[in-house]
């Protein structure tokens, strides 16, 4: 069990001598309330074995039903990736000895998926596309999770047993599986990286799952091999899995190329295996070495009749289905007017939804922007989560632009509003009430405040009047202090200025 | 003819971690092969004209409500496993040594 100590190839020379072979599996398992073939709840964090039953367990007697809500989301994500929808297809029994399924058994689909033949364009970091093809989408169950305890750090390697928590067992799932990615050359990690990504932003557009990579609900398995410039044959591949986060992504598959590559020149050859990608060391490391198709002996499951869908339904759902994230950035560009890096630093900060959704509830596309980009990104940052977990909402956002644009609040006051929805003091007019901060426009409390100011100040005035009209700003900053910020700045200037003239 | 033979029993002995004697395999073989014949016997009566059969019902499109069904607590889940551990099921360790 070699690890740290794998031989690498430098990059640029795994290029030079080889063309790489991707081959991406994403297992996403649905946001639906329930599981694919029971009642049992799916949220996340629950206890270990409390949302488990018969079926889920595999007890005796217990009977499989479908989800129809599974099936809906599994067409809607076939067709959004330009799949055909089959007519007719069944599910499969995947046969296997491990315990992370109870029942001996994973229900999936085999040979008859209910999606197929898709294609899905991705655009790199330069603007270029790219196309993917789709090989198929197919149903399945997720398995449960195994603690390995004993041995080193949890592996299952060296364990001494293994605890078994069924909560995820029969959870829904649907992989999404490439046809061989070729032609990438360099940017093979990147291909990886951007389709995962682009993947996520169309599963999270048609609202099917939660795709938390963190939390393992979108899932990434890289099969990567080698072949040498030239070659028309694939080389053997390796399956990484265990990758879960884009960026993981990308190094798994360098590191593969890399990692191949080494072993090929040193006339070695790639052994057909699982292998775990480690975080930390941005290596993998050997894990099972796989079955064979054959050793699953699938076989239709009899329990389970067999799904078709109907053509119209279809066609219904293929109406219905979200504008493509792809076409919606670029309505977004034109429509706001951004420049590529603008457009690329909002989808990256995670703001494009929140934007829309805050320009939809009323603000102008520029204050709108303004908000999420700089003080909520910098609020997101210093709690160190992503901007959509902030606690405010783009139609909070919106009302606090509107009180702005109605005179009711200055910037500086609108951040205190803010502030306050942030510190779950309610919505921000509650906010605005109970911390006392609108504007202070009525003139005679202002004007008090400035002749206040005036005659604290008679040094001041003397300037003023003698034409150092810029020394206002200190009466200027009194007044303004006075009110707790809560005064127009300009017009208690207007205002300083008239004053001072009588 | 053999429709098993006994390196094909061993390794699916192997693929369920399964320790089987040599001794057994023998037997096993022999027991499977006999099972095999007999269920490959209905194979001398399907034609070419039909297709094979999974379901004996002609049903499609069975599904459920996405609803949440009370399930069972943790105790009652726990409760026919031979070994738990802090609310988990407890199993001998997965792979061998050398997997």
């Amino acid at each position: 069990m070699t690890t740290a100590t794998d031989a690498l190839m430098p990059y640029d020379e795994v290029l030079e001598r080889f063309d790489p072979v991707l081959g991406l599996e994403v297992h996403v398992e649905l946001g639906t309330a329930t599981k694919m073939f029971c009642g049992c709840p799916t949220a996340f964090g629950a206890p270990p074995n409390t949302q488990v039953c018969p079926t889920c367990l595999g007890l005796p007697g217990s009977l499989p039903v479908v989800n129809g809500v599974a099936v809906e989301s599994a067409v809607r994500i076939g067709l959004a990736l330009n799949c055909t929808i089959v007519d007719w297809c069944r599910f499969a029994r995947k046969n296997y000895f491990y315990p992370d399924i109870p029942k001996n058994f994973q229900i999936s689909q085999y040979d008859e998926p209910i999606a197929v033949d898709g294609r899905f364009d991705i655009e790199l970091e330069d603007g270029a596309t790219f196309r993917v093809r789709i090989e198929r989408a197919h149903m399945e169950e997720d398995t449960g999770k195994s603690l390995h305890v004993g041995g080193s750090t949890g592996r299952i390697h060296g364990a001494e047993y293994s605890l078994l928590d069924y909560n995820r067992a029969g959870v829904p799932l649907i992989e999404i599986v490439t046809k061989p990615i070729t032609g990438t050359g360099a940017r093979a990690p990147e291909v990886a990286r951007v389709y995962v990504a682009a993947l996520r932003d169309v599963l999270r557009g048609l609202g099917v799952s939660d795709v938390r990579m963190d939390q393992g609900s979108l899932r990434c398995d890289a099969n990567v091999s080698l072949m040498p410039k030239g070659a028309t044959e694939f080389g053997t591949r390796t399956e990484t899995k265990n990758v879960n986060s884009l960026r993981s992504v990308e190094r798994a598959v360098r590191h593969e190329m890399q990692r191949q590559a080494a072993v090929l020149a040193a006339g070695g050859t790639v052994v057909q295996e699982t292998r775990h990608f480690d975080e930390n060391t941005g290596f993998t490391r050997p894990g099972r070495v796989k079955e064979t198709a054959e050793d699953y002996r699938y076989f239709p499951e009899p329990d389970l009749v067999p799904v078709a869908p109907d053509t119209e339904w279809v066609i219904g759902l293929r109406k219905a289905l979200p504008e493509p994230p792809a076409e919606r950035r670029r309505r977004v560009q034109t429509d706001w007017d951004l420049s590529d890096l603008e457009l690329r630093d909002m989808v990256n900060a995670g703001a494009l939804d929140l934007i829309t959704a805050t320009v939809d509830a009323g603000a102008p596309a520029a204050q709108a922007r303004s908000w999420w980009m700089s003080y909520l990104s910098q609020e997101a940052n210093t709690r160190g989560i992503e901007l959509a977990e902030l606690p405010i909402t783009p139609v909070e956002v919106a009302r606090v632009v509107a009180l702005v644009a109605e005179g009711g609040l200055t910037n500086n006051l609108a951040r205190q509003v803010v502030d306050g929805v942030l510190a779950g003091e309610g919505t921000p007019d509650e906010v605005v009430e109970s911390r006392g901060l609108a504007v202070v426009s009525d003139d005679s409390s202002l004007v008090a405040a400035v002749d206040e100011a005036l005659a604290a100040q008679p040094d001041v005035v003397e300037k003023v009047r003698g034409g150092k009209v810029a020394a206002a700003g200190a009466i200027v900053g009194a007044v303004m202090k006075a009110t707790g910020g809560k005064a127009d700045a300009k017009r208690v200037r207007e205002l300083v200025l008239e004053r001072c003239a009588q | 003819m053999n429709t098993i033979s006994r390196d094909e029993v061993a390794h699916l002995a192997r693929l369920a971690r399964l320790a089987v004697t040599e001794d057994e395999l023998d037997t096993f073989a022999a027991q499977l092969d006999v099972i095999l014949a007999s269920v490959a016997r209905v194979g001398e009566v399907a034609a070419d004209d039909i297709p094979p059969t999974s379901h004996a019902v002609p049903l499609t499109n069975v599904f459920r409500a996405d609803e949440v069904r009370p399930g069972l607590t943790q105790q009652q889940a726990l409760s026919g496993a031979p070994a738990t551990e802090d609310g988990r099921f407890k199993v001998p360790q997965i792979l061998g040594g050398d997997e």
